[in-house]
């Protein structure tokens, strides 16, 4: 079986500083992977590195997609393609509505895929059955996008995007942050509700509460720009009781 | 949004340097010799079939101008005009004289039909592709300077409302035309607006009698074809007591290496109770990418609410001209009365704009808004300038004033220049003004959710430009949108 997501010893360089030291990571479809870390150890720069953020210089090694070369694909094509990536810090677009928004980057994709647009109706029931389970009111879809949301509220627009645009890898960059428990709890099962044997998801946290609630199948340690240390869920709840300290010399 | 999808196919299908109406038309068309002279002012005059009293109100105009220097305190930069260089009037030379709408040179009526300018009443009416309940727009169409058709004559007619170049207005209503000609935009004015008074060649005119809310939107279409020609339209709009009228303009010209002169004025005149909506969309032919021709565009437009209870609102989007001086502009003189200025101004590659409004409140408990949004891009300049000022005996005089400026890159540049006079303790003015970057973060995220970039800063400008986009009447605004997201083409990288 081919994998989804390969990186093979990736080195990364911003402003002329190394920030990845040849991290590897391999992700099959179906798999929930959950990358830990203290700050600073470079989960955001691979979760943009992946999506292909502008500003980043890859120095070495590849990142092979459904077999495919990411790192040759623009970021809109990469998105077309099923890379979906939920920020830790959403923005905010000033008058542009949620509503327009949803729909232009979804029928975008759908295009991209040779795919045809949805009709207003089905766009309309299908946004509105995934803002339901999500607890999204409805006014919110009119605002513009993210444009005076809670830190929870952004967060679970977040999760509405994903189900929506039925991404094939997901990549969650602390989406626990700022959620408070029911918030979590409801964020989760979002995640949860999208788990599939085709779809694999890569859960960056740092803490082991929101793995109680999405169970990974593998958790990873990054330090210093590498992934030094991989096991399955206990090795979470191992960090939580001792910390990263054993793992800084390892990098 | 699928104004925007349409957008981006249509960016796709041209290059950066490629002006969409930048074709011209092959017509045999009748000039006054170049230069500017009496005889010129005079070879207009007669052209127009017009009576005296016309021709020495250009006379003086003209003489006047020869004592006057062009002014020098915009922010825009441009060589010399050579004033002597330039015809001043050129007509499509008629096959026979023109009395329908059939009798057009199909050539001029095919420039139009690729505008996508209704010319045909028949087409409009039948509607081959007309959503349910489109509005019903009569156009007045200039081509150089002449007006060459003016639709739905019949049903204005029967409303009370005229509408005509304003070249048989003169002939047809002289009463109604030397009363307002000139009252709003005084011959003296300045440069440009006597310039015109002198030569104008042609332009539209209203008169909505009082009490009558016109039946439909009344709209210009703006074509520059010749050669060298400046283009001199003048417009005047009347809304008589208790009525109301909202009036569309549009320019487009041919794509040319040498610079275009247009200096229209614009007046209108609100008498009590009445209501003028003034909406423009410029997307005149900007210059290359090296900044190699376009059109110098320097209008005079102003609104003069003459009666208490009055409204004038200026809405505009500038998108083209390789130059834009333009200010258009209230004078609240009734008590209560009400001037608005929306305006959208892109630039891009060279464009130079120096734009903004002036309102003036004279009357009592006179309100004023402002919002201007400017976007920047490329190693364009984008000014906005404006004057609030309230006279001492505008007691309650009240202005709020938003100007927010956009950068795409960093070679371009936008300025805020406002003035303001209050010389009268109650007046309250409010100013805020923004400058943003266009931020790299809110593009990524556009892109990492499947829109291109192009789709992406699309999206976001027509995000900032919201607030003054729903001012405009729904054709317009799909339409503006459109243009927006084109003129900022090739914008990122
Ligand atoms: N644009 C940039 N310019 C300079 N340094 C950067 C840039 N982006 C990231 N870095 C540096 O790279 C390192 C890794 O940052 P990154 O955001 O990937 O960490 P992280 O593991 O996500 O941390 P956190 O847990 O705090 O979110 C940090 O030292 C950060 O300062
Ligand atoms: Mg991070």
């Amino acid at each position: 079986m081919m994998s989804l997501l390969e990186v093979k010893d990736l080195q990364v360089r911003v402003e002329d500083r190394e920030i990845l030291h040849g991290l590897s990571l391999t992700v099959n479809p179906g798999e929930v992977h959950a990358i830990m870390g203290p700050n600073g150890s470079g989960k955001s720069t691979l979760s943009h590195v992946i999506a292909g953020k502008p500003g980043y210089e890859v120095t070495g090694g590849e990142i092979l997609f459904k077999g495919e070369d990411l790192l040759e694909m623009a970021p809109d094509e990469r998105a077309a393609k099923g890379v979906f990536l939920a920020f830790q810090y959403p923005v905010e677009i000033p008058g542009v509505a949620t509503m327009n928004f949803l729909r232009t980057a979804l029928n975008a994709q759908r295009k991209a895929r040779g795919e045809s647009e949805y009709s207003t109706p089905d766009f309309l029931k299908k946004v509105r059955e995934v803002a339901k389970s999500l607890n999204i009111p409805q006014d919110m879809l009119r605002r513009g996008v993210n444009v005076g949301f809670s830190g929870g509220e952004k967060k679970r627009n977040e999760i509405l995007q994903m189900a929506l645009f039925e991404p094939s890898l997901c990549i969650l960059d602390e989406m626990d942050s700022g959620l408070d428990i029911d918030a979590l709890r409801i964020a989760a099962d979002g995640v949860n509700a999208l788990r599939s044997p085709d779809r694999a998801m890569v859960v960056i946290t740092h803490y082991q509460r929101l793995l109680n609630y999405i169970v990974p199948d593998f958790v990873h340690v990054m330090s210093r720009g590498k992934v030094v240390k991989s096991g399955g869920k206990d090795l979470a709840l191992e960090l939580e009781a001792s910390g990263y300290a054993q793992f800084e010399d390892a990098a | 949004m699928p104004a925007v999808q349409e957008t981006v196919e249509r960016v796709r299908r041209i290059d950066v340097d490629q002006y969409r109406y930048g074709f011209e038309t092959l017509i045999e068309s009748d000039k006054a010799p170049k230069g500017l002279t009496e005889d010129t002012v005079r070879f207009i005059s007669a052209k127009k079939n017009e009576p005296a009293w016309m021709l020495e109100w250009r006379l003086e105009a003209f003489r006047r101008w020869l004592t006057m220097t062009e002014p020098q305190w915009a922010r825009v930069h441009y060589p010399k005009i050579d004033y002597q260089d330039l015809y001043y009037y050129a007509a499509p030379k008629p096959k026979k004289q023109v009395g329908s709408l059939d009798e057009i040179d199909p050539e001029i009526l095919k420039t139009y039909e690729k505008l996508g300018i209704p010319l045909r009443e028949v087409e409009v009416l039948e509607g081959v592709v007309r959503p349910e309940g489109e509005r019903k727009i009569a156009v007045d169409a200039v081509f150089d300077s002449v007006s060459v058709a003016t639709t739905f004559q019949k049903e204005l007619k029967q409303a009370g409302v005229i509408f005509m170049p304003i070249s048989e207005a003169i002939r047809e209503h002289p009463e109604l035309v030397k009363k307002y000609l000139g009252s709003v935009v005084p011959t003296s004015d300045n440069f440009f607006a006597t310039l015109n008074s002198a030569v104008f060649s042609d332009g539209s005119f209203v008169y909505v009698p009082p009490g009558v809310r016109c039946p439909m939107e009344l709209s210009t279409y703006f074509r520059i074809n010749e050669r060298n020609t400046g283009q001199f339209e003048r417009t005047l709009i009347i809304a008589d007591k208790g009525s109301y009228v909202s009036y569309l303009e549009g320019c487009t010209a041919p794509q040319r290496d040498e610079n275009q002169l247009h200096a229209a004025v614009v007046e209108l005149v609100a008498l009590d109770d009445a209501e003028i909506k003034y909406s423009t969309v410029q997307n005149w032919y900007p210059g290359n990418s090296e900044g190699v021709g376009g059109i110098y565009n320097f209008v005079t437009k102003r609104g003069d609410c003459r009666g208490n209870n009055s409204k004038i609102s200026w809405t505009q989007v500038e998108t083209g001209s390789a130059i834009t001086w333009k200010y258009p502009s209230c004078i609240l003189r009734g008590d209560n009365s009400r001037g608005e200025f929306y305006s959208i101004a892109i630039s891009n590659g060279h464009q130079q704009v120096d734009s903004g409004t002036k309102m003036i409140h004279l009357g009592k408990n006179t309100t004023s808004r402002i919002i201007s949004k400017g976007i920047a891009a490329g190693v364009s300049q984008n000014t906005y300038r404006g004057l609030v000022t309230a006279h001492r005996k505008a007691t309650g005089a009240r202005n709020y004033t938003a100007c927010d400026s956009l950068l795409i890159g960093d070679k371009c540049g936008a300025h805020t220049v406002p003035y303001v006079e209050a010389k009268n303790s109650s007046a309250t003015f409010e100013h805020e003004a923004t400058t943003s970057k266009i931020s790299e973060d809110v593009l990524f995220y556009c892109v990492q959710r499947g829109l291109s970039q192009e789709e992406a800063v699309g999206l976001v400008v027509n995000g900032f430009v919201k607030d003054v986009l729903q001012q405009l009447p729904m054709e317009f605004a799909v339409e503006a949108q459109k243009l927006i997201s084109i003129s900022l083409e090739g914008s990122v990288g």
